[in-house]
């Protein structure tokens, strides 16, 4: 059940509008509903070929040696590729927009480094030909020592994942081994809190699992040129990656997708085009690879497990007046997208709220693992779950109902955030308001007065508008050394007979709006023009 | 041993775009010889909806039917360039190049109507049903239609236009993370009960309360098919889903649907969802994006929503039966040591 | 090796060669051409490829093609009646139930195999219907509403 709030902020909006705000119908829903929608693999062709990979039944190893003879002379076999075969054996996604270096290759020559990695590919007339002949391929590996813990990988003698960034961390500005982030003074907060909570939270790896696995046909076409219909999430990510891989120009390939059976982040990593392009210039031949599910599952890149420590110091009257953030994204065996994450992370600590200190440290390190990639929410979703589970924390550490905490923390207008942009255009505090109603979860009048468009900003030093809240009491006298809090609930489950559940007591403090952040010194040279760090370009900018 | 109710808060936010090269989109758009319009994108259609958000963002733009409007993805020959769908930036950075390249068809399209008018073409303007006609006059009208065959036959015009947005580059501040990362941000506020069975430490989702703010609804099915599949994957998160069971240990993987555990049709709860619109300055008719955000505050709300109903705190994801049941026991025998 | 299949497919009689060992799924979007039987997993755990056979829903991907000579298979390619959707396919568009719509075609014959034996199911019994069709975008509500429509509606148009 879905209901438009309109009052909510239309003196912003404009809503004479035609088409805009019609529940128009989809215009793919009728082909969805006929089976007719043409997805990748929904086109036929003659002779087509079918690649498929051997993969590595190691987390990390040497290949000592690779016999494919008996193989080559399976039935139904067309060509075997090998990573001798393959023009550019080393890639990095973001290399297209110079983000990070190449470190990738499309088959293992040397060093596998992930249970999975493709090793060898095998063109024959049926998938069950290709995958018969697997078989008969003979590899020789030397295993070596792995590593798949990021707080492990990291230290010293840690065994090296992937050469390219021989200390297990991508490398950032050339100089740094995560991404910082820095506002205020996040140990003069934690000095001055009332209680300080800190915990660590551990997000899982996820499979996006889209009801159409990835995969691609390359088919040669007249003039040299290649159509490839792909499942791909990103066109000319693909397009140019392919032809990068092949050394070829970028408008020798034709790329059709654009219909894809579901994708959640799964199919930007250009896991299948390159190789198919490749094979069906061997070959002469449509060529189609096409994952399993298995293949989906296990060495398709899945959302990465994040690992997160967040030390938090709140002020017994509601105020978070500090928050440090230490964040390690599992990047598996190579970068793909978790450096471009650490980035997007950073920026997005501490949250939607307004926190005077705030300091962090987000790394992207590589594991012997299956690469991780883009997933829903990338570089958000796992720190939305540790932020608003610690959130929680802090609220039932006070005494404090959690929904009027937050929004009593919560960003408006005017307000600096922690990346020193200024928050505009908030709607938070709206959120938690209309939830808590439709919920029927009780919070006091003054909280359901309050705006994301009044409070921020100047409004926060005092003032004229400082009439909007009770002014602050007299907090209770700060400990001498900030407590510690373990969280422990104090009190014993209730049963489910008890009447509907009720919000933890409230703080009888009235609460102050927060403390306007102490402004940033403005660095010399930050501003736009003169210091050049991108986060694109990771390093000087022409 | 008994089932225990609880429920649990969590407030969000989610930058819309991901200011990654720019993060630029391209759009073409083309009228036929009588006035039916085509959009040529690179852009993706994975279920979110690319196709039929930016066909009503073309139509509006234009003044015309939306059924005078189809959407064409994702052919290198013809689309022009796109990042691709993903960060949530369909709808505001695609959407944005297509209004640009509406914005100029729209203006050739009025210049020929004009000519045939014979009036200024800042005199007229569309009805939305296939017409232009002077202001208030309305019975000095042509219609599109008219005004294609004209700008193809007679005048000698093209009635297109091509559309790019691009966000101006971020530099990173290396030592303060100074940054832009994204133009604007949606919102969202979500309210999960759940219970739990303290004997088997199974955890069922009720019911689901949420807020979600994403500029403007600009096709409010849409929304609601995000919002609900959303919150169904965030529910999925939080309990059932991973490809690793034992993470940081790798055995035991999921190799198919039967191992790799997701709720099904009946496991499903009532999600009882409202939407705000604030709209972006900088976003299409003031859209966001709800299509990445909608699964996050799921995950938290229903780990705190465990703990209001049982007194433990999971912080390690997804939130299993073992997990819930360990904590439980672990928290009896603390209570019993005192 | 090849074998000859014969069947009836939405009405029509229709005849391929088989590879030994292919799978129904195969023969019906690669030798027959009709392509709206998606494949999602190849292994019989997300019913993507659900398809009748003799009317009963079947996953086409773990059926030996051999093995339906002589039989009457159904696919979301013949549920339309010429011009004229079928009930279903019209509750699906009015309920949004789709959006990347690669699961769409198992879902609506999972769902037909339910309303020809029980026209008027409860939600229990959509919900158990299609409890073995995957779908990862829409969070099935909007699924199962469309069939408890297409089984009021349908009655009527029917």
């Amino acid at each position: 059940m879905l209901e438009l709030r309109k009052e909510i902020f239309a003196d912003e909006r404009d809503d004479n509008l035609s088409e805009i705000g019609q529940p128009t119908q989809r215009q793919d829903m009728l082909g969805h509903v006929t089976g007719t929608s043409a997805f990748y693999d929904d086109h036929r062709f003659a002779g087509l070929l079918h690649l498929k990979v051997l993969r590595s039944p190691h987390a990390h190893a040497r290949i000592r040696s690779i016999d494919d003879s008996a193989a080559a002379r399976a039935p139904g076999v067309k060509r075997i590729i090998r990573a001798v075969d393959v023009p550019v054996n080393l890639n990095t996604l973001l290399s297209l927009i110079q983000f990070g270096k190449d470190d990738e290759p499309s088959l293992a020559s040397d060093v596998v480094r992930y249970k999975g990695e493709p090793v060898l590919g095998m063109v024959a007339t049926s998938e069950r030909a290709a995958l018969e002949a697997l078989r008969l391929v003979r590899v020789a590996y030397d295993p070596l020592p792995a590593v798949f813990d990021v707080e492990e990988a990291i230290k010293p003698g840690a065994p090296s994942v992937n050469a390219t960034y021989a200390k297990n961390t991508f490398e950032y500005y050339g100089k740094y081994d995560h991404q910082n982030l820095r506002f205020g003074d996040v140990e003069a907060g934690f000095a001055q809190a009332d209680v300080v909570l800190e915990d660590r939270y551990q997000m899982s790896p996820i499979e996006h699992a889209p009801t159409e696995t990835n995969g691609s046909i390359a088919v040669p076409d007249t003039n040299g040129r290649f159509i490839v219909h792909t499942s791909t999430q990103a066109l000319f990510f693909s397009l140019d990656t392919a032809a990068k891989i092949n050394a070829i120009p970028s408008n020798q390939l034709h790329f059709i997708g654009g219909t894809v059976g579901g994708g959640f982040g799964g199919k930007v990593d250009t896991m299948t085009e390159p190789l198919a392009v490749l094979a069906a210039r061997l070959t002469g031949a449509p060529v189609r690879y096409r994952l399993s599910r298995h293949e989906e599952m296990q060495f398709g890149s899945p959302r990465g497990g994040e690992r997160i420590y967040i030390k938090d110091g709140v002020m017994r009257d509601g105020r978070i007046v500090a928050r440090h953030v230490r964040c390690y994204f599992d990047s598996g065996a190579y970068t793909r997208l978790s450096s471009y994450a650490a980035v997007k992370c950073a920026a997005h600590i501490p949250g939607p709220y307004t926190i005077p200190n705030v300091g962090a440290e987000v790394y992207c390190v590589f594991t012997n693992r299956t690469p991780a990639t883009a997933m829903r929410g990338f570089g958000v979703t796992a720190l939305d779950f540790a932020l608003e589970c610690q959130m929680d924390k802090l609220a039932h550490a006070i005494g404090m109902d959690p929904v009027e905490f937050r929004i009593l923390n919560a960003y408006r207008d005017g307000d600096m955030k922690a990346h020193r942009r200024e928050a505009k255009n908030c709607a938070l505090v709206e959120c938690a308001q209309v939830a808590a109603e439709k919920a029927n979860w009780p919070i006091r009048d003054e909280f359901r007065r309050m705006s994301s468009r009044s409070g921020g900003g100047a409004a926060r030093t005092g003032g004229a508008d400082r009439t909007r809240a009770p002014a602050p009491q007299a907090a209770p006298a700060p400990a001498a050394q900030p407590q510690r809090v373990t969280y422990e609930r104090p009190a014993a489950p209730q049963p489910a007979s008890a009447p509907a559940p009720t919000p933890p007591p409230r703080s009888t403090q009235p609460a102050p709006p927060p403390p306007r952040p102490s402004a940033p010194a403005t660095t010399p040279g930050s501003s736009h023009g003169a210091r050049r760090f991108s986060s694109v370009f990771g390093t000087r900018r022409r | 041993m008994a089932k225990h109710r609880g429920r649990g808060v969590a407030t969000i936010n989610y930058p819309i775009g991901m200011n990654l090269g720019g993060d630029p989109s391209q759009a073409l758009v083309h009228s036929n010889p009588t006035g039916k319009f085509s959009v040529a994108l690179s852009s993706i259609d994975l279920g979110q909806g690319m196709k039929s958000v930016t066909r009503q963002i073309a139509a509006e733009t234009l003044g015309v039917p939306v059924e005078d409007v189809y959407v064409d993805t994702a052919d290198s020959d013809t689309g022009p360039h796109c990042m691709g769908s993903f960060a949530s930036r369909g709808t505001h950075r695609v959407g944005n190049a297509v209004m640009a390249a509406a914005r100029e068809a729209r203006g050739v399209m009025m210049e020929a109507a004009a000519e045939e008018l014979e009036v200024d073409p800042g005199d007229l303007e569309t009805d939305g049903r296939g017409s232009i006609h002077v202001k208030g006059a309305p019975h000095r009208s042509i219609a599109v239609r008219d005004v294609a065959i004209a700008a193809q036959f007679k005048q000698g015009r093209t009635i297109s236009g091509r559309g790019i947005f691009l966000v101006p580059l971020s530099d990173v501040d290396p030592e303060t993370g100074e940054m832009s990362p994204a133009t604007c941000y949606a919102h969202a506020c979500l309210i999960a009960e759940v219970e739990v069975d303290d004997e088997t430490g199974d955890v069922a989702v009720l019911k689901m309360t949420s807020a979600y703010e994403i500029g403007r609804a600009l096709n409010p099915k849409l929304v609601e098919q995000q919002l609900v599949g959303g919150a169904w994957m965030g529910m999925s998160h939080a309990l059932y889903e991973t490809p690793e069971p034992y993470y940081p240990d790798t055995r035991d993987g999921p190799r198919d649907f039967n191992e790799y555990l997701m709720p099904g049709p009946g496991d499903l709860c009532p999600h009882d969802i409202a939407v705000l619109e604030r709209p972006a300055p900088d976003g299409p008719f003031g859209g966001k994006g709800p299509g990445e955000m909608c699964a996050n505050p799921v995950l938290p709300a229903v780990a705190n929503a465990i703990f209001a109903a049982v007194g433990v705190r999971i912080n390690d994801l997804p939130i299993t039966p073992e997990k819930v049941l360990r904590a439980i026991k672990a928290r009896g025998a603390t209570a019993a040591g005192r | 090796m090849k074998t000859p299949v014969q069947f009836r497919l939405n009405g029509e009689d229709v005849a391929a060669f088989a590879e030994a060992g292919a799978n129904l799924l195969d023969v019906l979007r690669a030798a027959i051409g009709d392509l709206s039987v998606k494949g999602g997993c190849w292994q019989g755990t997300c019913g993507t490829c659900t398809v009748l056979i003799d009317g009963v829903p079947r996953l086409s991907c773990m059926t030996l093609a051999e093995t339906i000579n002589g039989r009457s298979v159904e696919t979301a390619a013949g549920l339309r009646n010429g011009a004229d959707l079928h009930p279903l396919q019209n509750a699906f568009m009015e309920r949004f139930a789709a959006q990347c719509g690669y699961c769409t075609p198992g879902m609506l014959m999972a769902a037909k195999a339910l309303l020809d034996r029980n026209p008027s199911p409860s939600r229990e019994d959509v919900v158990d219907a299609l409890g073995g069709n995957i779908c990862r975008c829409t969070g099935y509500e909007p699924i199962i509403q469309a069939v408890l429509d297409a089984a009021s509606g349908g009655a009527r148009r029917a």
